[in-house]
């Protein structure tokens, strides 16, 4: 147990020079966090064996801890049964900018950790700040996003998509403290807190406490708006609420399953515009279908704490932007594709009919908002571009893509009368797709293999845009983009979109293992893939290839070259000014 | 993939008797019988509403429960390998719900209590299923699954 938590963190932290002291002793925040001035977070230490608490020295920079916080410390002598001791001081923060060194020690134990503490402008840059998440957002995303709803020939995009023309851009890095790849959870933590963290984990650094909710809290961005300012808060999701992107805008857990949990930081810290799914966390268990194990009745609560309620497309649309504070709640688990929502005329959509477009949650959602003469913090996800990217449904996810850009487009119609505002386009993490060429049901024979064009052989694909709604009016035209992914469970491949629901590569055996799902076997011309992730992967994994970002507005400049994801919290706070504290 | 380190321990904790299984395979050919024409029920007729606000069940399953039905779907994993029930859903589903907790299932499936113990075996295919139906939230004991609508003493086979 210990060996698995202390050898990925240190290596992590300390990838040439490796002290002796460094296993020792954990402390967090980390050796190398950047944090904001003001900032909350819990300090803790773990020692590797049982201490003496007389003997424990806390030392920041040079100074004894006692000194520079005045919380109660928390000493617990034999942590989780673990036979050893930790050090727990909670809610501190650290007001003056520069270095810190953090020494730590306690008998022949000790070790030592570097922060750096930063100040804001004086000046507040931007008033608003609207930052678009498009979950697993990737490079091909885009490009096949563009080329389906604008069409290209002779080598030229024939249109521009709305993230095109954003004014500055960045690689961003995503990598966790316990591993090179990364899951939504932890990336979207470091943009809401600027710290890293563990895969699944939310607002926390991961260490060795057993409760989930109980490891060293990072101040997210939404908590810090909501302490410190009067700025209004607004999380849209087409996810359930409680996912973990839309969830890192406020919450603290080490297991983003901790959905019951979630709901209640949110009625806590009550952002003015929650628009999504995951209905069935909000309802008392008693009610049917209710996902939650005690009776708490959030939508109840909401109501109460003044929040109007709206549960489809027509309320949002009729009532919505009247609110002052929108509780829009439109599926009880993750809402649908929009393939599947406004083209495909299938079964997907059946049980709820009337779920809003996220274009038209953004508006409704900068409507209530824009309110607000002290601005917003808005974060809008398209979340299904992940979830249709893990089961290689590459179709359903570049119609979510090209469903995010449509709401960047209202963002930045927004923008043109509000010039005070930042807005932020970006992933969490990628997936390994990429477009290779077309595939070509007219070329001859019935493989499906010779169907697909590469080079010169790929010309062009045939989907059209009548309508002019940004969309091709068929997604499943004659000569289509032929897009892989580079990892994959055993599947069948059938190099066609799949118009009845989302596709289901592989389903698990009486071994645990992933095997290809049959039902796509007998489609003509399939050919079983062997997979290439390990037999327990039921679908396909995130990349630890590099995010893109890019910005406009007050502050956008800031983006550029090469950056670490926890480096967008403090292009946000700086533009918003949120190193002062309370600004009454 | 992390999620299913869950799932994947308990699956090795799944230890089997192979004398319990003679026991069952007995039982069952003992019990065994003829099947009778019964009423059928189909995945859309579970529920007569379904909302943000809550789910209602249809009239049909008011209806039939308590009485022996018959309903064709996929297997799902069960909990163990040696579990006496397992999820039936429409279509083959990919989650590993045990991964996180039992609430990532959609509310269309059908929990299914085996007449006695079986071994799971992953077919890839379509079954039918019949059992006494039964609705209402309910923790299996065991898991701490929780399931809306079940079927008891039930049987399957391979369509
Ligand atoms: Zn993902």
């Amino acid at each position: 147990m210990k060996a698995s938590w202390l050898v990925p963190v240190t290596f992590a932290l300390v990838p040439v020079v490796i002290p002796a002291t460094a296993f020792a002793v954990n402390i967090y925040p980390i050796d190398r966090a950047t944090m904001l001035t003001g900032g909350k977070f819990d300090f803790k230490v773990e020692f590797d064996k049982q201490v003496d608490p007389a003997q424990v020295s806390i030392k920041i920079n040079g100074k004894s801890y006692q000194q520079v916080w005045s919380q109660k410390s928390d000493f617990i002598k034999d942590e989780d049964g673990l036979n050893a001791s930790s050090v727990v001081i909670k809610n501190v923060d650290i007001a003056t900018p520069g270095d810190y060194k953090v020494e730590v020690s306690a008998g022949d134990e000790n070790g030592t950790v570097s922060w750096s503490v930063y100040q804001t402008p004086k000046k507040r840059q931007a008033k608003n700040v609207i930052l678009f998440i498009g979950d697993g957002l990737s490079v091909a995303h885009r490009t096949a996003a563009r080329v389906m709803s604008k069409g290209i020939t002779e080598g030229k995009a024939n249109g521009r998509l709305a993230i095109d023309d954003l004014t500055n851009m960045a690689f961003i890095g995503t990598s966790s403290t316990d591993s090179i790849a990364a899951d939504s959870a932890n990336t979207m933590s470091a943009y809401m807190t600027g710290h890293k963290s563990g895969v699944n984990a939310l607002g926390v650094y991961v260490s060795r406490a057993k409760d989930s909710l109980n490891h060293p809290k990072q101040e997210t961005l939404g908590e810090l708006i909501k302490r410190t300012t009067n700025m209004s808060v607004g999380v849209v999701s087409d996810a359930e609420l409680e996912d973990a992107t839309p969830a890192a805008v406020l919450s603290h857990t080490r297991r983003r399953a901790d959905k019951a949990e979630i709901v209640s930081m949110f009625y806590d810290i009550k952002p003015d515009v929650l628009l999504g799914g995951g209905s069935a966390y909000f309802l008392p268990e008693t009610t049917l279908g209710s996902k939650r194990k005690d009776n708490q009745n959030y939508i109840e609560r909401f109501q109460k704490a003044g929040y109007l309620l709206v549960t489809n497309a027509n309320e949002l649309k009729k009532q919505g932007s009247s609110a002052d504070k929108l509780l829009g709640l439109f599926h009880t688990g993750n809402m649908d594709d929009v393939l599947d929502r406004r083209f495909l005329k299938n079964d997907v959509t059946k049980k709820f009919p009337d779920q809003p477009d996220l274009t038209e949650m953004t508006q409704t959602a900068l409507d209530v908002l824009s309110k607000n003469q002290d601005g917003f913090f808005l974060m809008v996800e398209s979340a299904l571009i992940d979830k249709a990217s893990h089961p290689l449904d590459w179709e359903r996810a570049v119609y979510n893509t090209i469903m995010l850009d449509q709401s960047v487009a209202i963002a930045k119609k927004f923008a043109e009368t509000h010039p005070d505002t930042l807005i932020i386009v970006t992933g969490d993490h990628t997936h390994g797709i990429s477009i290779i060429g077309t595939i070509d049901d007219d070329k001859p024979g019935n493989d499906m293999r010779e169907k697909v064009g590469v080079y010169e052989t790929a010309g062009y694909p045939n989907y059209q845009d009548k309508n002019g709604d940004g969309y091709p009016d068929r997604v499943d035209v004659s000569k289509r983009l032929a897009v892989f992914f580079n990892n994959f469970p055993d599947h069948y491949e059938i190099f066609r979109p799949k118009l009845d629901a989302r596709f289901v590569p592989a389903i698990q055996n009486e071994k645990g293992e992933y095997i290809a799902n049959a039902i796509y076997k007998d489609i003509p011309g399939a050919v079983l893939r062997s997979g290439n992730l390990p037999r327990k992967s039921d679908t396909g994994v995130h990349s630890v290839d590099d995010m893109i970002v890019q910005a406009s507005g007050p502050g956008a400049e800031r983006f550029h070259g090469y950056m670490d994801n926890t480096e967008l919290f403090r292009v946000i706070v700086d533009a918003l000014s949120l190193g002062h504290g309370k600004q009454e | 993939m992390t999620r299913c380190a869950v799932l994947n321990r308990r699956i090795a904790l799944g230890g089997f008797s192979g004398r319990r299984y003679c026991q069952w395979l007995l039982l069952i050919l003992l019990v065994a019988s003829p099947l009778k024409a019964q009423p059928t029920l189909t995945f859309e007729q579970f529920y007569s509403k379904v909302s943000v606000l809550g789910l209602e069940f249809s009239d049909r399953v008011k209806q039939l429960s308590g009485q022996q039905i018959e309903i064709t779907g996929f297997m799902a994993p069960p909990i163990k390998a040696e579990s006496q029930f397992f999820v039936l859903t429409k279509m083959p589903m990919a989650i590993c719900p045990f991964c996180s907790s039992d609430a990532d299932w959609p509310e269309d499936i059908l929990v299914v209590y085996l007449t006695k113990r079986q071994t799971f075996i992953q077919n890839n295919s379509m079954i039918k299923v019949t059992g006494i139906l039964e609705y209402g939230t309910w923790r299996d004991e065991n898991t701490g699954f929780v399931s809306l609508l079940r079927l008891r003493d039930a049987q399957f086979s391979e369509l």
